[in-house]
């Protein structure tokens, strides 16, 4: 995943759109990951560690948003990106599903 | 059975299965297979015969089979459209690959020992995995459960349900196996890490 960089955004970008909002335009789709009630908590740690390389303490923040809260927002960018993301989630046997934010 | 340990020097993954247990994993591998195929991933509803048969592209519409919905939900939750168009892109790769990986599985049991009618008793052998097969392994004992548990109607919170139910049911034997399948794959996760 790349993180937008105010550095590399469009020259014509007005000059009051703060780093943020830039970021915000850029990927504005999300892949969120919802809770299932088979899942295990060690396997969803694994599986955010391994294909989104979010380091363990990362993944162990979204694994327990996902049992907690019902949900979580596990990556962000373009739509194609996040098509990418939520087949990757599906091939893990994971509940994921995409919107715009 | 004591599950997945990494073997401390050649670093590999082992589990020790008796026969018993083998055929029971390679049964459930083998229906999860099936289940893949049957139900055709192809598109439907073509309007033109011409069309249809020019149309190579994946379903579009979720699956009936409720396993088959759980294994491939619907991408967008509000938009059934792109939901279509999504699956028609995806759909046949993930059962291809659902597949494979759990003929990997089957594979595995009878490399290791595993023959295709079981008639010896008291048959046990090795399991020895390297680490992208332990992974393949570990993706579709996902699958597995997430099969056993739709058919079962597994919710959150419902262990006392099932243990309070009497050994000898139909349901509660296929809860057994749904946590012993988990339990595998916990042992795995826990090797993978290790």
């Amino acid at each position: 995943m790349s993180t937008a960089s105010p550095a590399h955004a469009d020259p014509d970008v007005e000059e009051t759109v703060t780093p943020d909002e830039i970021t915000f335009l850029a990927k504005p789709w999300v892949t969120i990951v919802w809770n299932d009630p088979v899942n295990l908590m060690s396997y969803v740690t694994y599986v955010f560690g391994k294909y989104f390389g979010y380091d363990r303490k990362k993944a162990e923040k979204l694994m327990l948003e996902v049992h907690e809260d019902g949900r979580s927002v596990v990556s962000t960018g373009t739509r194609e990106e996040m098509e990418r993301d939520v087949q990757a989630m599906h091939e893990y046997g994971l509940w994921a599903t995409m919107e715009k934010q | 059975m004591s599950g997945f340990a990494r073997h401390r020097t050649s670093r590999s993954i082992i589990a020790n299965f008796t026969g018993f247990e083998a055929e029971l994993l390679r049964s459930l591998a083998a229906q999860l297979v099936e289940l893949l195929r049957n139900e055709a991933a192809v598109p439907s509803e073509a309007t033109d015969p011409f069309e249809a048969m020019m149309d190579f592209s994946g379903p579009t519409n979720e699956p009936e089979d409720p396993v088959l919905a759980r294994l491939f939900p619907s991408a967008y939750a509000d938009d059934e459209e792109a939901s279509s168009e999504f699956r028609r892109f995806t759909e046949g790769a993930l059962r291809d690959g659902k597949s494979t990986a759990a003929i990997a599985i089957i594979d595995g049991l009878e490399d290791a020992g595993l023959p295709q009618e079981l008639t010896e008793d008291g048959l046990h052998f090795d399991v020895e995995l390297d680490e992208p097969t332990a992974e393949t392994w570990m993706r579709s004992f996902t699958d597995l459960r997430l099969a056993l548990a739709t058919r079962l109607g597994v919710e959150d919170g419902d262990e006392d349900y099932w243990h309070s139910l009497a050994d000898d049911e139909p349901e509660a034997q296929a809860h057994d196996i749904y946590e012993w399948v988990g339990y595998l794959q916990e042992t795995l996760v826990e090797a993978l890490t290790d």
